[in-house]
């Protein structure tokens, strides 16, 4: 009898993913968990639940007992919304039934997206520091992620002469998100104008995700590279209901691109995923019914907490410039000897207050930490209050 | 309705200079506002938002329907005011429908309550007809929910 071989799982493990590390938000949330004490400025979501009617309306769809497969493509009333809000809100039209996908969130048809169009070894730009995902995704699909910094002295934006400069006979994509998770930065639209431009004369695809698009502050009016001459037909426009209508936990968004674009991602969608659930696809046409009537109250808020937090960050002495949009604040902390790592663990330690370290998001994020200010006003007060006397106490252990 | 005031609604305890800086004026200029919003007796006072459930506090309310005969010259005015004098009365307000008046008449008990109506309101010549609502529970008080089951809260740190 021979004795069976001890089974080496992590040998057989794609070698695609083992370059792919874990999220570095990932290791922040294992060491809160369970903690009933803290103050979290950790998270990516709105403090509230979802509007009422929102709710009410999957809760009716239940009742009804609406729980089947959708088409693959998602209900035609939803898309319809969708083409309407998008048309409103970004000024382009698309129809609902050739060229709109209802996905389960932006990162599914983030996903989507770059597997429908890379090739291994094509490369996609991106902007860092940015959400999690980018990095892995485009690996994932087998394409090669290039970075290129964005920085605190620009407010975050991105300089299209840095993306100029990264741009090679390889590059397929670019892909943007802005406002963005997680510094809260806003392109600017002669920025923009001149990625647009380059996205033409190089022939390259866009991807562009607009999730913090209605949270601008203000009085801002968004402006999207879509909007540009010649990108519409090079765009995917990436969108979904989670920030502005608080609906983080019902995973759904969408996707609006020309008909071949639109078609190469369905496929993969259809057999990966499916469908998005019914009860979320119902929610949100009552999303799309109500519009900014859902959000603005909330978006004010926002507003007003992010004035708030981003006068005591200084006052503090960390440096932190006025975020635009989304609902983060991206201070830099080097000021009191730390880097972003060392200062998020530590003022969880000894203040239980949960911020993120700016590496999770990318390198060049080092030496930030990210503040979600979309937290309830008395906790927020909290939370500063305790930053302030961590601040204190470092900067005058370091002067 | 402006926006300070919507603040001061959600919370009176925010100071001039919390709301100074969420609205991007400065303390100044909220302090007089405020000032001149209470001289002008828009805002007529700031109180707790109580769960009286949660409190030793034994007392019932009561909504309760008033008909009355409107008088010549004052309508419904004079006995509305003339009502709302009572340090039990809460609350009075013409309604339009099938009754004139809400009053909200907080007492000691059902009797304490049964007696105000017994023998302040329907003695009055002008009221026609009342009829008496008691309050059981409270789900929502001045825009709070109440009696809410526990949920899991959100996570601590998402990206």
């Amino acid at each position: 009898m021979s004795h069976p071989r001890k089974l080496d799982l992590e040998s057989k493990l794609s070698t695609q993913l083992s370059g792919i590390p874990r999220s570095g938000i990932r290791d922040f949330f294992e060491l809160v968990i369970g903690r009933s004490d803290v103050i979290s400025l950790g998270v990516g979501e709105p403090d509230k639940p979802t509007p009422w009617p929102i709710r009410e309306a999957a809760i009716r769809s239940l009742e009804k007992g609406q729980t089947s497969y959708t088409s693959n493509l998602g209900l035609e009333s939803l898309r319809i919304g969708i083409s309407k809000y998008v048309e409103e809100h970004f000024r382009v039209s698309y129809d609902p039934k050739t060229e709109i996908l209802v996905t389960v969130g932006v990162s599914e048809a983030l996903d989507l997206a770059f597997r429908a169009v890379l090739n291994p070894g094509d490369e996609v730009i991106f902007h860092q520091p940015c959400y999690v995902s980018y990095g892995p995704s485009i690996t994932m699909a087998y394409g090669v992620p290039v970075p290129v910094n964005t920085r605190l002295e620009d407010n975050f934006a991105l300089k299209a002469s840095d993306v100029e400069k990264a741009i090679t006979s390889r590059t397929k994509v670019i892909a943007l998100n802005f406002p963005t998770n997680p510094t809260g930065a806003v392109e600017p639209p002669e920025e923009l104008e001149k990625i647009a431009a380059l996205c033409v004369k190089h022939d390259l695809l866009c991807f562009t995700d607009e999730i913090y698009s209605e949270l601008l502050y203000d009085g801002a009016k968004h402006k999207s590279i879509v909007e540009y001459p010649g990108m519409r037909e090079r765009t995917v426009l990436l969108h979904g209901f989670s920030k502005a209508f608080a609906m983080t936990g019902w995973r759904l968004g969408y996707a609006c691109a020309p008909a071949p674009l639109r078609e190469a991602m369905m496929k993969i969608h259809q057999y990966c995923m499916l469908c998005a659930p019914i009860m979320s696809q119902m929610a949100g046409v009552e999303a799309l019914r109500l519009g900014a009537e859902a959000y603005e109250g909330m978006r004010q808020s926002y507003e007003e907490r992010r004035n708030f937090v981003v006068k005591r960050l200084n006052e503090m002495g960390l440096h932190c410039f006025n975020p635009g949009g989304a609902f983060y604040v991206f201070p830099d902390v080097s000021s009191t000897g730390l880097t972003g790592r060392e200062f998020a663990l530590k003022l969880l330690e000894e203040q239980s207050v949960a911020v993120v370290p700016g590496d999770a998001f990318g390198p060049s994020g080092e030496l930030c930490v990210r503040c979600c200010y979309a937290t309830a006003p008395d906790l927020l007060e909290k939370a500063m209050d305790g930053m302030a006397a961590f601040v204190a106490k470092y900067r005058k252990a370091g002067a | 309705m402006e926006r300070l005031l919507e603040l001061l609604k959600e919370n009176a305890r925010l100071s001039a200079g919390d709301i100074a800086t969420r609205l991007g004026i400065t303390e100044a200029e909220v302090a007089a506002r405020i000032a001149a919003l209470e001289k002008e007796g828009v805002i007529l006072g700031y109180h707790a938002v109580v769960d009286r459930e949660k409190t030793d506090h034994s007392g019932v309310t009561a909504f309760i329907e008033v008909r009355i005969t409107p008088e010549s010259g004052g309508g419904f005015d004079r006995f509305a005011r003339r009502v709302s004098q009572y340090e039990q009365v809460r609350g009075c307000y013409l309604m339009s429908g099938a009754y004139d008046l809400a009053v909200v008449v907080e007492g000691k008990d059902l009797y304490d309550v049964a007696r105000f109506v017994a023998e302040k309101l329907s003695t009055l010549d002008v009221v026609l007809s009342t009829a008496t609502h008691f309050q059981l529970r409270t789900y929502k008080h001045d825009g709070f929910m109440l009696n809410t089951p526990p949920t899991d809260g959100p996570l601590l740190v998402s990206p």
